[in-house]
Parts: C-alpha cells; structure tokens; sequence
C-alpha cells in the first residue's frame, strides 16, 4: 500500500473524491454534483448533456462500435423536511434508504449552508425507534426563525467529514462519489481512440429506486451496460451479511445482488480483463442491496449488464470508508475493458 | 466392501429382512455356519486358524436403520406416519422415500412457503404436520397398494464424493460391511458375529443375543455423530471425519472397560492407524444390552464417525472405515494371542 | 418423445434464475422440430415461432419460466464448508439434507449440512432452521475446494424425476418446468391445426428472481395478448380450499385485476367446447407470475394466466397430475386455432 509514488498518483484522486463528498446532493437535488462533474468532464467528450431526469450524459462518438454505457449514480441519501414545531425542531422522512440505528447525534446540513444536529425522542420499553421519533435541531428558537434558514420539502445530507489514513479514506456519501470519482478519472485517461462508443453517465435518483438508470437505459438503448457503485464488505467483527469481500482486496466484479444477476458474458469479460493486467480482484455476491445496473438491465429488450464495485464499510452512515487503491484496481480494469472490442 | 449395496437396501427398525438376507447370502459365500433367532438376529459362526482356544469373543453390529411407519391413510390418500428410532424430523421434508415390501416410492411433501403465516413459517415442522403423497386420488386407490404398519426409509442412492461416502442409513450398514469384511478373513481365533435387529429402538436384538451367546468379550461395531461441521467449536465436535476411528468412553448405556479400551489404543500404536476419542458422551448402543446381560461382560464400542446421523443423506470418511476394519482385526489377533483378562 | 420423457428431461436438467442459456440452448433443439423460427434474446429467453396465415393475423404470446429457483455460493469457511444464499425464494426447512450439485470451475456434489440435533440448544428446537445456519459439505479438503468452486458458485437442487401411482409425477423445478412442458403439448397440438394467429412461445428467464425475462421479452415481441402458463398450489390437506385446487381435474383458469375477463372467459369457452376439464381460480392483486408483467409492458398487453396444480411448491419433491399437463396443451392449441382479428380487437372495449 505504501509504495513509492503511490502518494504522488492517489493524490488526484484523492482530492476528487474530497471535492465529490464535500458537495450536498440528496436525491432529487443533485445539481451541485452534477455541475462539478461537468466542468471536469466538458474537456473530454464528444457530446454533453442532461436529461429530464437530471442525468449527465458524456459521449464518446464511435458508431462502428458496440454501445456501453457506464452509470455511476450522483445522488446520495438525505432527510426531508416534512414539518416544523412551534419551537423549531424540525421533523423529517427519509430520501433513499436511512438505516435509523445511526441518526442520533448526527450532525447534517442543508443546501444553503444551515447544520443542524439530529435529536431522538426517549423510546418506550423494547421500542424500535421510527423516524417519526426523531428531529433536526437547527438552533432554532421559533419556528419563525426555523423559516429564516429552511424550507419544508428541504434535503439535509449527512455533514462532510472527509478523513484518511493512508490510502483510506473515510467520509460521508463515498457512496457514489467514490464511483463518480473513478468514472471521471477512467474519463480523462482514455486513449484516444475507443473501439466501441462508450457513454459515461452520472446518473440521478438511484437511491430512490435506480430511476435515473432506468430513463437514461431507455433513450440511450445500449448494448451492454456497467455499474460502477460501492458495496458492502464482510470484513469487519460480525458484519450485518457474512460476504468474502474486503477493503484492500482490489475492487469486486459483481456476481449478483438484489436487483441484478450480472451477465455471465460480462462477469467473464471482466474477470479475464483482470486477469490478463494482473489487477487483484474480488468476486462480489450481494444479498441484499441493488444498483443501477438493476433497472438498465431490464431496459427495451433486455441489455446484458455488469458492475464495477468498490468494497466500502458502514455504507449509509456519515462515516463510509473505502481504500483507494480498491478505486486504483478498478480504475485500471476499467480502463483495460474499453480498449476490449465488445 | 459391499457398503454401496448395504446402504441401499431398506430394513427399518422391525423390518430388517432385505438386509438380513443380503448378509446371509455373502455368509453362505464364505461357507460360514450362520442361523437366525426369534427376533431376527443373525449369527455367524467364524471359526480361527487356532482351533482350540476360544477367548469368548463377539464382536456385533446393528442391522437396522431408524425409519418412518404409516399409521393411517387420509381420505385424500396422503399418508400420515409415525417415527420409528431417532430418525431427525429436520431432514423429513422435500425427500423420496419407499414404502413396504414393494418398495412403493412416495414423497414427503410440506405446505407451501406461499401459503404459510409468518408464524407458522418461524417454528419447526414435526410429523404431525407431514404427509407422504405417493400421488394415489384417494384413500381407495392409496390403500390399494399400501397399508397402515407398512414402513418407509428414505430413497438415497449412495454415491462416492473422492474419499468420503454418501448415502443413508450409514448407521449403521457402515458397521454391517465392516463386519462382513472380518468375516471374510482369516484370524488366529474364532468368533461370534452378530447382526443385531431393532438397535435403534432400544437395543433390543442386542439383549436376547448376549443372553443365548454369553460372550466374555464383546466388541460392537457402530457409527457415530460427527459434528465437525460449520460454526460447531472444537470442544462440541464429538468425532471428527479423516481423523480414524472413534473409541467409546462413556455412552449412556455403557462404560467401556478399562481394560478393553486400553488393549483398543495398544492395538492402533502398534499398527500406527489414526483413532480418535468419541468426545460425546451421550445416546445408547447394543453395547449397553450386551454389557448387562446374564453375569455381565466386558463390552467396548469402536465406531465410524458420520455427518448427519439419522437423517436422509450421511457422508463418512473411507478411511476411516478401513481403519476400523484393521484395527479391530488387530484386536481379535491380540485377544487370541494374550486374551484379555 | 412423449410428454412424460419430456418433462423427466427437462426436470433434471438444471437452469438456476440467471443462468438458464444451457437448459435454453436444449430446449432450442426439442422446440425447433415443432414451429418456424427459434431465437434468444439478451437475456436469455427463448423464443419459438410459429407463423400465421393470411393478412394482418392476431399476434400471440405464451409465456413459461423455464428458470428454477437456486442458491449460491457466498463464502467458504475456515472449516472448508460454503455458506450461500438463495436465488428465488426457499423455506429453509425444506433444505436439511438436500443433495446439490455446485457448478463450480468443475461440477461438484454437495449435500446441505447441519448442526446435530444434539448440540441444539433447548430454545432452538421447535424453532425453524435459518439459512444463515445451513451450509454446503462437500466432504472435499479445503485447498481442493477453494480450488474447484469459488464465490458466486451456483448450486442447483438435485432430485430425480420420480414416477408414482397413476398420472403422477414428482420431482424437482417443475415450478415451471410443467408450464414449458405446456408449450412443447401445445405446438404438437398446433401442429397439426389450422390457425390463423402468428404464435411466439417463450420459454421465459428469471421469473423467479422478480419476472425479469417477461419484462424484456413481452416488450420484443409486443403481442396482442399473452397467456402465462405457470403452477399454482395443489390440494393438500392442511390447506384452505380457496387456495389450492384438486389435481387431475384441469388445469387453472385464473381471473382477476391481473387478468383480461375476456380473455379467462374464452379459455372456459374453449374449454367446454372440446370438453376438456378445467377449473377457476382467484387472484385480487398482481399474480405472481410472468403476467404480472405482461400486462403492464408497452402500451399494455391483454394477459391471461393458465396455472397447473402443484402439490409442495418451492420444493425438491413438487407433485403434479399429467392429464392436466395433456388438458392445458390441448387446451392452448384449440384457444390459438380459434382466435381471430376481431377478438382481439375486442379486448380495447371496455
């Protein structure tokens, strides 16, 4: 891991993944991010555009070629504000999958800047605590002073908190600006030319149900698709699912999860693309979860799809962590597959 | 050793007459005096290079297999069943079985996973709750071809995995082929073997013969639980496969002799063949009927550790058997050589 | 080739959610002697065709799932034992003891292991056994396993076809092996009708995983109706009369929200016509079948849901009658034979 020069090539990346995390950009709302990804990306495509849904699509014109089409999602989970008491706490409902166990005490933030901290009522005997039981408290004494700084229908994320060691690096929303941040990279270190053309796209609303995905699928109408997202390990003391995956033990070429049964052709190609660049990987069966390869898969006619995962502990709470030569491995994969003719 | 054929054959606790006549067929091979008792026990006869001393020796092994019996037809023609021996009920449901003397195949069958309120899905199916389908439309057609007291064993082919043996009722036809292959050798002295009948139901063969034949030295060939499976800590694991034959301590029914358990372990050094420890020290054998029988006799169990004892499919380890075979032949040719007492 | 040697080929052979295309390329063969044109498409499903007559003539989908439900491999442990989890939906009770076949970098057999009744604690017995308890013994060391079958291995359940008493048949994937059984009736019915509907029979994938192959293959095709032929719950006793039908009496009309009326009600004229047996049933939301996704694809198509009796569904022992197998084939056939334009204009009414 301590390689010389490693410092020197984790540094971009690095610096990406921090600008990616620090941004605000719940489901829905993801603007921020799809803005600085758009002025790194605009040097690079043939073509750039959004769509209805908010996605960001970057071409890279071949049409001789085979039509791939890469998705990392943009979006992250976040609260809504659904109403505000009298004294100015504010309550809320989840945008995307909130795991309620790790909300007290949390600190978040809103888009213009406001942070509040998440406050939980006391729970009856042997109660599991329902989102209805907690709040924001934005040091607001009213609700009218509540009113001066947020909105109802407003999204908080968890508060940036960007932190490594090492090549790990731990912050809030790794999931997806982890993936993001490959796909960019992977981006803007093509050769150049590619034997197939190859849409890079940024997607919108994937934690909601893979939605982004599933429009773009259907307008773009590829051949083969890949995912590139984060995944749960099975490497910390009694994981939530007992999964052979771990940090540092290069990124997973997904088998299958909850909303996809990766293709077996594509599962083959990728797996003999690390083979033949020597890049240690690891084969990635997910019980539960999805990814947008779930809805792309089902698209029109079906497209044959797979997905690129990064190994990431504690998804879904202010503190993910993932290691970045994981994100290295995949970069280089990923790379090795587009110079492949599909 | 005919282990394929053995595990095949159905004898249920009662109803031992298809293996009992595969036994006695491969005796009549080997030209061994051999007679049967009111139970249904085999006796074999095995005479010894040296004809005049006799140490008293038996060596038995059971015959039998837990199983399943009707106890009625339902209207619908399903049958319902009752337990014969530990047979363990988790293993009952999504299996083939063969029922009576024609071996009728059937199905064990449970309700939908669909159908099933989150409560019943959460507790234990038990036999009051199965049925086997054998596919007839109702209680007539059904009662054509099968009856009430008709007993049922699992219908498992018995398959060989590299080194290890698949197949049921390796308790105990692993034992029956250990025995037949001593019987199929020459030793210094002779000895009484013994295919026990109703073992699993609470040793009773076992009782009657130790009566008629009055051993003073008894050994039983058995095969017992192996636990070493997934997540069981090494200290629960009772015996272990690949690592030889199990010598009994203690069971419930038995404590083996010192004596005999010691001359078990000289036996193994000298013949540098693996053994192990049965490390559990619970559940019955025939060693408990024959210890107690009469005056008493001095009584130990060797046995062939087993993963998922009772149940549909059992998997032993090869060697482990062979072991067994050789070491015990190491015993009778020590027990004729010093005796034992 | 009769229907009962075809359904014993077919029920042995394995086709896990997801992994179907050897089972498919197989049933490609044995379909393609029976209609036109054979295809696959991305995912998988298979297609066979059978050309109509005359101008503009009624497109029809039939719809079976040939995939069966599965496990995989998720890790090994340290003892040399694989944990898995399931591909489509198991009672985990029904899985002690059950023999599996691993298709590994070689395939490999495997029995599903336990822990001894006696090392269960007091609290657990009476309690149903979890997956996450179960685990895949091999009997195979460690290093030969790691070998021979890494993670994402998928095991397919092992059973042998089993012939009982009467028309009687048990065995295991019949959850839908019965329903593409179905098709194979119907196109030799069809082979020798006059119909004027262009037919496309599907042998769906991933039916089991959440009706994924019917999503993308009812939008290739785009029909003008389609009719899933699944398995719904034989009688047993224990069960509630509304929810299981008798074996050996005909096949399942279902009808329902899910269900076009017109298309239920011409099954049962059909059906009282050639005098073949059949019997109804009632589903008040989305079925669980590949109709549920018919009828919500394009614009929407018409779907009908032609169901077999089936005793101990999701099991390796599933049990079913094979007149009813014969009485649904022939059923289909004379349903196809008989439609025409304006039928299935029809079905816009409302």
């Amino acid at each position: 891991m301590l390689e010389r020069g490693w410092f020197n090539k984790m540094t971009e990346l690095l610096k990406l993944v921090e600008d990616l995390t620090g941004l605000s950009g719940p489901s829905g709302s993801e603007e921020k991010i799809r803005s600085f990804i758009r002025k790194e990306a605009e040097a690079y495509g043939d073509e750039l555009f959004v769509d209805a849904l908010g996605n960001l699509i970057v071409v890279k014109r071949n049409p001789d070629g085979k039509k791939i089409l890469l998705a990392a999602h943009m979006d992250e989970i976040g609260l809504m504000v659904t109403f505000i008491e009298e004294n100015g706490f504010l309550r809320f409902s989840p945008v995307g999958g909130v795991n309620n166990e790790i909300l007290s005490g949390t600190k978040v933030i809103f888009d213009n800047g406001t942070a509040g901290i998440i406050g939980r009522e006391k729970l009856k005997e042997k109660e599991t605590a329902g989102i209805n039981r907690f709040y924001i408290d934005i040091g607001a004494k009213s609700k009218d002073e509540a009113l001066e700084r947020v909105k109802i229908g407003e999204t908080a994320t968890f508060y940036p908190s960007f932190h490594h060691m090492g090549p790990r690096v731990t912050a809030k929303s790794l999931d997806n600006r982890a993936g993001c941040a490959l796909l960019l990279q992977v981006l803007k270190n093509l050769p150049a030319s590619l034997p197939n053309e190859v849409y890079f796209v940024f997607t919108a609303q994937e934690e909601v149900g893979l939605r982004g995905a599933r429009t773009v699928s259907y307008r773009l109408n590829p051949d083969y698709a890949l995912a590139v997202d984060v995944t749960r390990t099975g490497d910390t003391p009694e994981p939530e699912f007992k999964m052979d995956l771990a940090l540092g033990k290069g990124p997973a070429i997904k088998i299958k999860d909850s909303s996809v049964i990766c293709h077996p052709t594509v599962v083959q190609r990728m797996i003999r693309a690390a083979e033949r660049i020597n890049v240690p990987f690891q084969l990635e069966v997910l019980e539960r979860g999805g990814t947008d390869a779930g809805s792309i898969h089902l698209s029109r006619e079906g497209v044959p799809s797979g997905a690129l995962s990064i190994p990431c502990r504690y998804i879904h709470t202010p503190g993910e962590m993932v290691d970045l030569n994981d994100i290295e491995g995949g970069f280089s994969l990923l790379v090795e597959l587009l110079k492949d003719k599909w | 050793m005919f282990l394929k054929e053995l595990s095949e054959r159905h004898g249920v606790s009662g109803d031992e007459t298809k293996v009992r006549n595969f036994v006695r067929e491969k005796l009549l091979e080997m030209g061994i005096k051999h007679f049967t008792d009111s139970m249904g026990n085999l006796f074999a006869l095995k005479e010894g290079q040296r004809k005049n001393e006799d140490p008293g020796l038996m060596i038995t092994a059971h015959m039998d297999e837990v199983g399943l019996m009707v106890s009625s037809v339902e209207k619908s023609g399903h049958l319902r069943f009752y337990k014969v021996g530990g047979i363990d009920e988790r293993s009952l449901i999504s299996k083939p079985v063969r029922i009576g003397k024609e071996g009728i195949p059937g199905v064990i069958g449970s309700k939908a996973i669909h159908l099933q309120k989150k409560g019943e899905r959460e507790k234990a199916l038990t036999v009051d709750e199965l049925y086997i389908d054998i596919g007839a439309k109702n209680k007539e057609e059904a009662e054509k071809v099968v009856k009430p007291g008709d007993f049922v064993s699992f219908d498992t082919k018995a398959e060989i995995w590299g080194n290890v043996f698949k197949g049921k009722a390796l308790d105990n036809r692993a034992g029956c082929a250990a025995l037949l292959e001593l019987l199929s050798r020459k030793h210094d002295c002779g000895f009484t073997a013994v295919f026990t009948v109703q073992e699993e139901i609470g040793m009773r063969g076992a009782k009657v013969a130790a009566y008629r034949v009055n051993p003073r030295i008894a050994l039983v060939i058995e095969t017992t639980a192996a636990a070493d499976v997934a997540e069981v800590k090494e200290h629960d694991t009772a015996t272990v496969l690949g690592k030889g034959p199990a010598f009994t301590l203690k069971d419930d029914s038995v404590i083996t002799h010192p004596r005999l358990l010691e001359r078990l372990i000289e036996v193994a050094e000298e013949e540098k063949r693996p053994y192990q420890f049965r490390r559990f020290l619970g559940n019955f054998t025939d060693a408990g009927a024959i210890s107690q029988a009469r005056g008493g006799t001095m009584t130990g169990v060797i046995s062939t550790p087993c993963r998922y004892l009772h149940s549909s499919a059992s998997l032993i380890n090869l060697d482990d058997l062979r072991n067994l075979v050789e070491i015990t032949g190491g015993f009778i040719r020590s027990v004729a050589g010093k005796g034992l007492v | 080739m009769n229907l009962h040697s075809f359904l014993q080929e077919i029920s042995q052979k394995d086709g896990v959610s997801g992994y179907e295309d050897a089972l498919g390329s197989f049933l490609a063969g044995a379909f393609s002697p029976l209609v036109d044109e054979v295809k696959k498409d991305n995912l998988g499903n298979c297609f066979f065709y059978k050309r109509g007559r005359g101008e503009d003539p009624p497109r029809v989908m039939l719809c079976a799932h040939m995939d069966e439900i599965g496990l995989m491999v998720t890790m090994m442990d340290e003892k040399g034992f694989l944990k898995f989890t399931s591909l489509g939906g198991f009672d985990p009770r029904t899985l002690p003891g059950q023999e599996v076949t691993l298709y590994g970098r070689e395939p490999v057999y495997g029995l599903i292991g336990f822990k001894p009744a006696h090392l269960q604690k007091e609290k657990e017995k009476g309690k149903a056994v979890k997956m996450e308890d179960l685990f895949i013994d091999t009997g195979l060391p460690k290093e030969e396993l790691r070998e021979k079958v890494p993670v994402g291995t998928v095991a397919a359940i092992r059973r042998n076809f089993l012939s009982l008493q009467g028309e009687c048949r048990a065995g295991k994937a019949l959850d839908d092996r019965a329903g593409v059984a179905v098709l194979w009736q119907c196109a030799t019915e069809l082979a020798r009708l006059r119909h004027r509907a262009e037919v496309f029979m599907v042998a769906s994938v991933q039916e089991e995983v959440g009706t994924r192959g019917a999503v993308v293959s009812t939008f290739g095709i785009a029909p003008d109706l389609g009719i899933a032929i699944d398995v719904c719950h034989g009688s047993f006793p224990g069960a509630a009369e509304h929810e299981v039908s008798p074996l050996g009496k005909g096949p399942v009309i279902t009808y329902g929200p899910n269900i076009h009326p017109r298309i239920a009600e011409k099954l049962h004229e059909t059906a009282r016509e050639y005098q073949l047996p059949v019997q109804k049933d009632f589903s008040p939301g989305p079925t669980g079948t590949d109709a549920r996704a018919i009828q919500v694809s394009l614009e929407g198509v018409p779907a009908g849901l032609l169901s077999i009796p089936l005793r101990y569904m999701h099991t390796s022992v599933e049990l079913l009658d094979l007149e009813d197998i014969r009485s649904a084939g022939r059923l289909l056939a004379y349903f196809i034979a008989d439609l025409s334009r304006s039928f299935v204009e029809g079905l816009s009414c409302f």
